[in-house]
């Protein structure tokens, strides 16, 4: 498994129109990510937000709230229209006080691609074997369910184990 | 020191170990003050905290059993760092993101589906 890269895949059943709008539109984007962006996406463009919580995913939006108003920057890098968008950020930005902006940041890529089942989107963020290890090590008390989720995974593990 | 991991059970007995070692307060604020910086002696993690030296050497040995860190002798004084590897090994990081991107690409489904 690689250290420095992740991949999603999901088919989305809506118009390459409509699934380009969600994520090109930086107001449709922050509706289901959960932040609020000021102004539009632009390539090039360093952009500023905050974190809100998603108004798609009620349960989410409560894991959400921990780190609402935490402030979020984004450099658009790639636009091609019902095609494909990257972005950079820094990943998992939240802990208090930290100033994350001399810090390495992740690649993200959007690419769409239209299926006869529908839009196939692949999410790819890249770029994590750049990040500072003590971020890393951040991230195993960061996660939003906290201790009780990272503890049912171990057991899930050894449950799992032959 | 064989490190080789031939089975998953090994593999999350050893998880299981990582997690009992990150999963106190104490010793995740030792990781910080470790990460990315020169090897430190007990006396300087120390430094500027409440707890005594005999309680951060507590806490080093149950890390260094969970292979978090590693210290080695200089003179007459043991310096601790942190073992990157056992953080490269560890997905946990990316399986937090990758988490996220599940539930944020769910959110979106639901947007553009509804």
């Amino acid at each position: 498994m690689s250290t420095d890269r992740i991949e999603k895949k999901i088919l989305l059943k809506a118009p390459l129109a409509r699934v380009w709008r969600a994520i090109s539109d930086s107001q449709e984007f922050g509706t289901w990510f959960g932040m609020k962006l000021e102004g539009p996406f632009t390539p090039g463009a360093t952009m500023r937000g905050v974190i809100v919580p998603t108004k798609v995913n009620a349960e989410v939006a409560a894991a959400q709230k921990q780190f609402e108003g935490k402030k979020i920057e984004i450099t658009i890098e790639r636009m091609e229209p019902e095609r494909l968008i990257s972005f950079r950020w820094h990943p998992h930005a939240v802990e208090p006080g930290v100033d994350y902006s001399r810090e390495p940041t992740t690649l993200i890529v959007f690419a769409l691609e239209q299926t006869p089942d529908g839009v196939m989107l692949t999410v790819t963020e890249s770029g994590f074997d750049q990040i500072p290890l003590a971020r890393r090590a951040q991230a195993f008390q960061a996660n939003d369910q906290g201790w009780g989720m990272v503890v049912k995974l171990v057991g899930d593990y050894l449950v799992q184990a032959p | 020191m064989s490190r080789r991991r031939s089975s998953s059970a090994f593999q999350a007995k050893d998880s299981a170990s990582l997690f009992a070692a990150l999963g106190d307060e104490t010793r995740l604020r030792m990781v910080l003050r470790l990460g990315g910086r020169e090897p430190m002696s007990i006396a300087r993690l120390t430094e500027g905290s409440k707890i005594t030296r005999q309680a951060i050497t507590k806490h080093l040995r149950i890390m260094e059993q969970a292979g978090l860190v590693r210290g080695h002798w200089h003179g007459r004084e043991r310096l601790w760092q942190l073992e990157p590897s056992r953080f490269k090994d560890a997905s946990h990081y990316l399986d937090l993101i990758s988490r996220q991107w599940d539930e944020a690409l769910g959110r979106l489904r639901k947007f553009v589906e509804d």
